[in-house]
């Protein structure tokens, strides 16, 4: 294991005992793992175990199939701009959120919503290109997912328009991303998501290294191009989709990952998905400890801090490849 | 080993056939070319081989085995396709690269063993770009990612091998590098399949052509069958001679300037 993967693990470990233990109230790391074990302070376990834990973890699980979906989807699509929400996925769900928020549904139900609307628009989309003969185009299920998506935004904005201030706040701050709610039952809900989809994308990730070559050389490899495009397409607007119902919109991630994940695995997708899952972990747990931190006891939109952390390192990137 | 009878393909949607009722053959131990102006249906053989283009009338087959009754694995154990256009977005070392080509032959985890990399290794070697494995595939130059290209097709371990243009933009000594690559393939046994404009090294490198227009064979047979004024000149409908190189003794082919087309033209010397 080369020096970046261990320096990528103990990130994610560093950051997840940051998170336990930094926040309003300050527990230092020896408490902490006090709390987690059940002895000590109450207050502190209660802290530690019903609310800074899960809500660490469910930012881990967030940032991990974001990046996934994206690494993916970019292999697939041969497409450094690809990303999750341009399936449709960032407009459906904040639809499904929307009218969940302004029909008066419980707020529990809200992510629920979210998640119905994501899968809804990621079945128009597919629909839209299965109609426009684009079988497993890439270009076309792109343009697909994109009018769907404007679409769904013209949609909110609609809705939107003569909402009471108050609805119109709180789906706002569902768009910009959230794990301020994290729960146990959520944490559980998206790993299970989360392990299915991951499972499923590293046993087909040879199937993503010959389509990052080209559909007609693909083929040439023995794939069924356009199934094996599909069926991809669909898992990772799925694990997007499910990252929605745990924490609303954290835009910029499945974008921004897979491109710092190249520089630990530049090789083929099984390691570039692995290196993803973990940028991406890294990169919301931290852009979520800064939320937390930043202007407490007040926060800040989790996807207004991922993409303020991600564009430096993107741009980085970008001029050391140009 | 490839056998195309009546073949008629047709792009969906599209008013006519791209190939129609095309028969030919690309033996084993032989280098056969298909040549023609662009748009007679080349690079649309070459597709049918890949699934990309259904089949409306007649058969292909490979090894004897209709193409259609093949899983798509299964053709690509028999024949590997060098396709004419191939960008990697996202650019991997030479040695992973060609690596791709054991993917027929892979179970679902893709696990790799040492026939694989014995595999990879003989097709560098083959390649002759043992040297450049550990490179990324966007730091090589034209001619050498071409070989590359053609080591990732050998690394397939197919019997025949299709290759679509593969020297095209190529100067003049990776153009012959290219070709003398695929005539030691040919006669080392595999069935070589070449689509080619190069005609002039077509001419002298193909054991048989096939000459398409308007998607129908025009003519096929040895370079000399097919290397004649009267039969490409229709075809590429532009005034040629067809000499015979002094050096190498192969029918070479001189297009003319456009006022020569109806003014005396010196006959061809096949």
């Amino acid at each position: 294991m080369s020096l970046r993967w261990i320096a990528l693990l103990a990130a994610l470990v560093l950051l997840l005992v940051l998170s336990v233990s930094v926040g309003a109230l300050h527990v230092p790391v020896v408490d902490a793992w006090r709390g987690l074990a059940g002895s000590g302070d109450p207050t502190v376990i209660a802290v530690v175990r019903s609310l800074r834990l899960p809500r660490a973890v469910v930012a881990m699980l967030v940032g991990a199939a974001l990046g996934m979906s994206g690494g993916a989807l970019q292999g697939t699509m041969r497409n450094p701009l690809a990303e999750p929400y341009l399936l449709g996925v960032s407009g459906g769900a904040a639809v499904g959120a929307v009218l969940a928020v302004t029909s008066g549904l419980p707020q529990p139900l809200v992510p629920l919503a979210g998640f119905a609307g994501a899968v809804v628009t990621i079945g128009i989309a597919f629909a839209v290109a299965h109609a426009a003969r684009g079988r497993g185009d890439p270009r076309v299920l792109l343009m697909a997912g994109v009018v769907v998506g404007a679409f769904a935004n013209a949609a909110i904005m609609l809705v939107l328009a003569n909402a009471p201030a108050s609805t119109v706040r709180g789906a706002l701050w569902w768009m910009m991303g959230s794990v301020a709610d994290a729960s146990w039952t959520q944490a559980a809900a998206l790993a299970a998501y989360a392990t299915v989809g991951a499972v499923l994308l590293l046993a087909w990730a040879r199937d993503i290294d010959a389509l990052a070559l080209g559909e007609d050389t693909a083929a040439g490899l023995g794939l069924d191009v356009e199934r094996s495009a599909r069926r991809i397409y669909l898992v990772a607007a799925l694990l997007a989709a499910a990252t929605v119902a745990a924490a609303g919109l954290v835009g910029f991630v499945g974008l921004v990952v897979p491109h710092l994940a190249r520089r630990i695995a530049p090789g083929r997708h099984r390691a570039l998905l692995v290196a993803c899952a973990l940028v991406g972990a890294v990169l919301v747990v931290a852009a979520d400890l800064i939320a937390r931190v930043a202007r407490s006891p007040a926060e800040l939109p989790l996807g207004a801090v991922t993409a303020l952390i991600g564009v430096p390192f993107f741009l980085a990137r970008l001029r050391k490849l140009s | 080993m490839i056998a195309f009878a009546g073949v008629t393909l047709r792009y969906p949607g599209a008013t006519s056939a791209a190939v129609d009722g095309v028969t030919f053959d690309a033996a084993a131990g032989r280098l056969t070319a298909v040549v023609g102006p662009n748009g007679s249906g080349k690079s649309t053989t070459v597709r049918a081989l890949l699934g990309r283009v259904p089949i409306e009338h007649g058969s292909i087959t490979l090894g004897g085995a209709p193409l259609g009754s093949l899983a798509r694995e299964a053709v690509a154990a028999r024949v590997a396709v060098v396709a004419q256009r191939e960008d990697l977005v996202f650019p991997l070392p030479v040695h992973e690269y060609v690596a791709l080509g054991r993917h027929p032959h892979l179970g679902a985890w893709g696990r790799t063993g040492a026939r694989d990399t014995a595999a990879v290794a003989d097709a560098m070697h083959q390649a002759g770009v043992t040297e450049l494995r550990d490179r990324k595939v966007d730091a090589l130059s034209g001619g050498e990612w071409q070989r590359v290209r053609i080591a990732r097709a050998l690394a397939q371990g197919a019997p025949a091998l299709v290759l679509d243009e593969p020297t095209a933009f190529l100067d003049v000594a990776h153009e012959m590098a290219v070709f003398e690559l695929l005539s030691t393939l040919a006669h080392s046994g595999h069935a070589v399949l070449l689509v080619s404009h190069q005609l002039n090294l077509v001419a002298r490198f193909a054991d048989h052509i096939v000459l398409l227009h308007h998607g129908r064979v025009a003519a096929a047979g040895t370079p000399d069958d097919v290397m004649r004024g009267s039969v490409l000149e229709p075809v590429y409908e532009w005034p040629l001679l067809v000499t015979r190189d002094p050096a190498v003794g192969a029918p070479t082919l001189v297009p003319l300037r456009s006022r020569a087309r109806v003014s005396t033209r010196p006959h061809d010397t096949p």
